[in-house]
């Protein structure tokens, strides 16, 4: 994983509240066996409707979204993040994540930063007035620069740090394999084996 | 575990998590939980598989894993070549992936297939106590044997293939107490409609939730398992129902379940996981039981849910000025006029299936209603059992019969229209009352119109033409 320390990018403002996985993301498009190619993909229902706001110029090139609360609700797809990821976005904005979403964005790199929804509108106001505007978000201070207004975002500080060091999870969760191998050991006999 | 946590009361989520802490996080940094159970299906896996490949990581726990083929499979025609050739290469790389690394897997024919959460606990791998993952966020489920289950996304999927563990944040609590009787009629669906139409669907962000009461105790694992799948709808990666007498009956003799001395091991630890007298939960939510009535979603997400007796809300009647947004925009998509009754909405189709309510108890229950009726015109009914196996014991009991001679769509397993990968799709405009999960916009078909409802609300919907309950139907005339 890419470390990202800091990022600055065009903001898109997306006034919309419950943006589920499914519209990030329609289903028919989950088929695919890989984990890239899905820019195209993202929003897919919505970016037929020419009015869109990733349908217009500037905010076609734009890399953080900023979105309504409980962004990211329903179905677990982390095909979600890809698409987000492939379309060129690096940071989402939002009051309220959806857990499964948090998680799968710090495993690939997205940051899901969570600002007020009073801010939020801030932002919004902001990037609707001045279409165009960059948003630089600074995990190491965990602040929002967006025109000359400045917020403060909230996220997990493990997740922080492994994204700003680009960890890959799974070989820090094998430094601990005597542990593992250790409790295997205790597990009771009553629970299932499939094979 | 730990010693001196015992002394403290615990709820029934905390027990579980302390009995499979690998290790405790310190400085912020999350717990290692260990996994007992990695379902997989052929959406949120062949990434996965391929980062082992890359990697040249084993799976490490092949005797945790099983997988089935589901969510993109075929429910008609089941035994000729998948003609959607991306649906068709996607199950082929499952079964390619279970193969290579020596994966147990049902496949499309076999009698064990169907929806992941249905053929987990038919097995008898589900059971209280248990952690339980899977790459699908309706995981949640297998909460109502007492276990910790909750949804992942495709790189914890291969983190468990990789280290069988997790790390995860601890999470809070939230006691959800439904009290009281049910009138006849209303189901395990309507409770968590009602549930998540009170806390919202983020209310449960952060939280596993336990499902307590009289209600909640009254309820087959069927039902309970209706009400632990939807809890992801208000935000919340697992909900749980403490295991008792019910859940026991229902484990014991399974494929799976442990026999002689191991199963009276097991049933003396499982009545140890009932949350202690005096544990605290972070948030408490009390639902009255005699109260509700059959439930049903008038607009885009879940949380949009009232009894099926009011008329659709107006979007200005909200408290919050993103609410009316919010109401207005799925009145829009849903082509609804604020203050129609929502027994006046007539459907185009209904679908009877999905991990919520497909399972033998689902099917019966409607058929039971759909006996000696006929289908209304210009509606299409379609039932997709959950499991190969429910719809062999459907056939035995008959039940395949009386919704062919209503008029229904009998069909083979899997997750169908629930969320429309496969051919199974509403078309624009349709609408539809559906035992499913989500309303999303174009969840079931691109500009498809979703109601969520119980079975028995979907099998009077079938009969009358427009959203119904059964108290709503002419006493049978055959």
């Amino acid at each position: 994983m890419e470390p990202i320390k800091k990022h600055t990018g065009i903001g898109v403002p997306l006034r919309a509240s419950n943006v589920d996985t499914d519209q990030i993301i329609p289903a028919v498009y989950l088929k695919r066996v890989t984990k890239t190619g899905f820019d195209d993909a993202l929003f897919a229902n919505w970016r037929k409707d020419e009015k869109f706001i990733l349908n217009r110029e500037p905010y076609s090139q734009g890399t953080v979204l900023v979105a309504g609360p409980d962004f990211g609700t329903g179905s677990s797809r982390e095909h979600a993040v890809w698409a987000l990821k492939d379309y060129g976005f690096r940071v989402v904005i939002s009051d309220r994540f959806a857990d499964i979403f948090r998680g799968n964005s710090g495993k690939q790199g997205l940051v899901a930063a969570q600002v007020t929804q009073d801010n939020v509108e801030l932002l919004w106001k902001i990037l609707e007035n001045e279409p165009g505007t960059e948003v630089t978000v600074d995990l190491e201070n965990k602040t929002v620069l967006c025109g000359s207004v400045e917020v403060p975002f909230e996220i997990d500080d493990y997740v922080r740090w492994r994204l700003m060091e680009g960890l890959d999870d799974i070989g820090l969760t094998l430094q601990q394999e005597g542990k593992i191998s250790e409790f295997e050991k205790s597990r009771p006999a009553w629970l299932p084996k499939t094979q | 575990m730990a010693e001196g946590i015992a002394s403290k009361p615990r709820t029934l989520a905390e027990k579980v998590w302390d009995a499979h802490t690998v290790v405790k996080g310190d400085g912020g940094k999350p717990d290692l939980l260990y996994i007992d159970l990695h379902l997989v299906h052929e959406v949120t896996s062949p990434q996965a598989f391929e980062g082992l490949r890359l990697e040249n990581r084993p799976l490490r726990r092949l005797d945790l894993t099983i997988a089935t083929e589901d969510h993109n499979t075929p429910t008609e025609d089941i035994f000729s070549t998948i003609a959607d050739i991306t649906s068709r290469t996607q199950i082929e790389t499952l079964r390619k992936n279970a193969a290579e690394f020596g994966v147990r897997i049902h496949s499309l024919g076999d009698m064990e297939q169907g929806i992941v959460h249905v053929m987990g606990p038919q097995l008898g791998l589900t059971m209280p106590g248990m952690t339980v993952v899977c790459g699908d966020s309706h995981t949640s489920t297998h909460g109502a044997f007492g276990a910790l289950a909750f949804g992942i996304g495709t790189s914890e999927v291969e983190h468990v293939m990789a280290t069988q563990t997790l790390p995860l944040a601890p999470f809070k609590t939230m006691a959800i107490t439904v009290d009281g009787t049910l009138k006849p009629g209303v189901t395990a669906k309507d409770i968590i409609l009602a549930v998540i139409a009170e806390i919202g669907t983020g209310g449960g962000q952060g939280y596993v939730l336990e499902y307590r009461g009289s209600a909640i105790r009254s309820l087959s694992m069927e039902g309970r398992m209706t009400i632990c799948n939807m809890s992801i709808e208000a935000g919340a990666r697992a909900g749980m129902v403490a295991p008792d007498e019910t859940t026991f009956e229902y484990v014991k003799g399974r494929e799976h379940a442990p026999t002689c001395e191991l199963w009276d091991q097991a049933v003396e630890y499982w009545k140890t996981l009932p949350t202690d007298e005096g544990a605290q939960f972070d948030r408490e939510i009390f639902i009255d039981a005699n109260e509700l009535e059959p439930f049903v979603t008038w607009g885009t997400n879940p949380g949009q849910g009232i009894p099926l007796s009011q008329a659709v809300p107006f979007p200005e009647d909200f408290q919050s000025e993103s609410d009316t947004a919010a109401a207005q925009k799925a009145l829009d998509y849903m082509g609804l006029t604020a203050g129609t009754p929502m027994k006046d909405i007539p459907v185009d189709v209904v679908f009877l299936g999905s991990c919520t309510n497909s399972r033998i108890e689902d099917l019966r229950a409607a058929a039971d209603i759909v006996k000696d009726h006929k289908v209304a015109e210009n509606v299409r009914m379609m039932v997709v059992p959950g499991s190969q196996k429910v719809r062999a014991q459907a056939e035995a009991e008959g039940l395949d019969q009386i919704f062919k001679d209503f008029g229904a769509d009998w069909r083979f397993a899997g997750c169908s229209m629930c969320l429309g990968m496969n051919p199974d799709q509403l078309a624009p405009g349709e609408r539809c009352a559906s035992t499913s999960n989500r309303n999303f916009e174009g969840r079931q078909g691109k500009g498809g119109r979703t109601h969520l409802v119980s079975p028995l609300v979907a099998a009077a919907t079938a009969i009358r033409g427009t959203l119904s309950s059964p108290s709503d139907l002419e006493p049978a005339t055959a």
